[in-house]
């Protein structure tokens, strides 16, 4: 209660044994996750190359940042980056809702259904990335030799050499994996939803696609705003994915700007340069995780105690 | 209740058929002949061999991620767990000034993006000479995992009735007596689903079991099964039979406890 005296003993009491609680991970956490990232901040103000270690860790003010917005890769997994997340997102919450909904109607098989739509949801990234790429392997894998069956394809096609080709698979091994997850978020949001109000529109005379304008989406918006934050944050800062499904390639056509960011740390061990790519990574999630925050927090913190 | 329709069954069939036939595929690739994986693929079984399996284990001693995994997954839960309940119940069930940005704090950290953090985390890791060691990992995991509990348990510990503490406390037990003596046993349900949690999060891990390891020796399962192909071919088989074995774990945890997990993950995002 801001403002108010603590008079009572009790109450400080309360809140000396609360600090005690809360010390050792609120300790942790500093130590693992700011004083690193302060330390990014840092060392991206330096020049410090690994492979390079005489010429010392000389301060360049913000070189390497002038240096990452005139780099053209930079841009380019900038670009990767933002079209990933638009599309798979995107498909992910039109799905997404469309299994929520039908989940909510559903009254049979619903346990089979969990359990089917959190498999994907729960196996690593790294494997499910691998088991999309096997698929469209090869100009006779399941997914060349079906699409020429069916007579898509003219002619079975290699996937990982057309950069615009190499994104289906990407695309579609996200939505395969984490709509799920959104289809779970957003039917927990439909079954708050007080069904009078859809009994009293249909005495009104709604049709079923006015009371889902006009009932659902409104009443729905929180939970599809939060699924909406937060896949973005994730999609963000897709590598695991990438890495394992094309490796970036062909070339660097799909590289996202976290596997640019541990290029330039890990291969090429620039921690200057890579230190102020993360930095930037970390500002643009920031701005996107405040959203989050700002939508969530409030509705979090001002529940009951 | 309005009249059944016939839709939502189509979508939820349809639903089923697309998350399970890529493990469908990946099952029956696993136990298929090297050469005849690329052949004319077939839907349906037919010369099924445990090939890649023998080899996964021989060959390769797949033994070694996997008991890299389990320690370091082990760990990371236990000691978040442990920690991260003391906190969360302070954040849940006390007063005290500064507990909203704290909350808020801890929610912003749980969303940084991991590779924001992986220059300094490698800079101290080769100063302390962590790299390639098991510690090496649990003390970056924590970065994430933290968090993730924290945030798992006060939304547990909340839904627990306020009454039954106040009880106990009234009868001449101490704040610390009555967590540990009431909230806790009534919490085990919800502690035992973030440890789940907590365990399939470090479990999948990538980005820092790969940025901070060297050799097979301290790999984990996902860095191992990544780095399988070759330089000229790409094993196939055997990366399908470690895909198999890395997903069976985290499968059965799943299905073991999906009404709980589906509980944790929605009312930590959507009711608080």
């Amino acid at each position: 209660m801001p403002g108010a005296d603590p008079t009572s003993s009790i109450e400080r009491q309360e809140a000396r044994i609360a600090w005690a609680l809360v010390l050792p991970a609120v300790l942790t956490i500093l130590l693992v996750a700011l004083f690193p990232l302060a330390w990014t901040v840092w060392e991206s103000f330096h020049l410090h190359d690994l492979r390079m270690p005489w010429l010392g860790k000389p301060f360049v003010g913000i070189d390497n940042y002038v240096e990452a917005f005139g780099d053209p890769r930079f841009w380019a997994a900038l670009g990767h980056t933002a079209f990933f997340a638009v599309t798979s997102v995107g498909l992910e919450l039109i799905i997404g809702l469309w299994l929520a909904l039908a989940l909510n109607r559903a009254f049979r098989g619903r346990g089979l259904v969990r359990a089917a739509v959190l498999v994907p949801w729960a196996i690593p990234t790294v494997v499910s990335a691998l088991l999309w790429r096997f698929m469209f392997e090869g100009q006779s894998g399941i997914v060349n030799s079906l699409l020429v069956d069916l007579r898509v394809l003219r002619e079975p096609l290699v996937w990982f050499i057309h950069p615009a080709a190499a994104w289906v698979p990407v695309i579609l091994a996200d939505v395969w994996k984490t709509t799920p997850f959104v289809a779970l978020l957003l039917l927990a949001g439909l079954q708050n939803i007080d069904a009078s109000l859809y009994e009293a529109a249909r005495i009104d005379g709604a049709s079923a696609w006015r009371q889902f304008r006009h009932v659902t989406l409104p009443l729905l918006k929180p939970a599809i705003l939060v699924a909406l934050i937060f896949r973005t944050l994730d999609a963000f800062r897709v590598f695991d994915l990438i890495y394992a499904l094309t490796g970036g390639g062909p070339g660097t056509s799909t590289e996202p700007i976290a596997l640019y960011t541990f290029n330039a740390l890990l291969q090429n061990l620039q921690f200057g340069y890579g230190s102020a790519l993360s930095v930037i990574v970390f500002a643009i999630t920031f701005c996107l995780a405040l959203l989050y925050i700002r939508f969530l927090g409030a509705e979090l913190t001002g529940a009951r105690r | 209740m309005r009249p059944r329709s016939w839709w939502p069954g189509i979508v939820l069939a349809l639903l089923v058929g697309a998350s399970a036939f890529p493990f469908y595929w990946a099952i029956l690739s696993s136990f298929t002949p090297e050469a005849r994986l690329f052949q004319a693929p077939s839907l349906l079984p037919s010369q099924l061999v445990l090939d890649h399996y023998r080899a996964l284990f021989s060959e390769r001693n797949f033994w070694l991620p996997i008991r890299n995994s389990l320690i370091v997954a082990g760990s990371t839960t236990v000691f978040c767990v442990a920690l991260g309940a003391l906190c969360a119940y302070a954040l849940a069930r006390l007063e005290f000034r500064g507990k909203a940005l704290l909350l808020g704090s801890i929610l912003a950290v749980g969303m940084f993006p991991q590779i924001s953090v992986v220059s300094p985390l490698y800079l101290l890791l080769r100063e302390l000479r962590l790299i390639n060691t098991y510690p090496g990992l649990v003390l970056p995991y924590l970065t994430f995992a933290m968090p993730l509990t924290v945030w798992l348990l006060v939304g547990f510990f909340r839904q627990l009735p306020g009454e039954l503490e106040e009880a106990a406390m009234v009868d001449g037990a101490s704040r610390l007596r009555a967590f540990w003596e009431v909230i806790v046993p009534l919490a085990v349900p919800g502690i035992a689903t973030t440890a789940i949690l907590t365990f399939v999060y470090s479990w999948n891990e990538f980005l820092f079991a790969l940025s901070f390891t060297l050799g097979p020796e301290r790999q984990t399962v996902p860095v191992a099964i990544a780095l399988f192909r070759g330089q000229y071919q790409v094993p196939w088989g055997q990366i399908l039979a470690a895909a198999v074995v890395a997903t069976l774990p985290v499968t059965l945890l799943v299905l073991a406890f999906q009404r709980r997990i589906v509980q944790g993950l929605t009312a930590g995002a959507v009711k608080g």
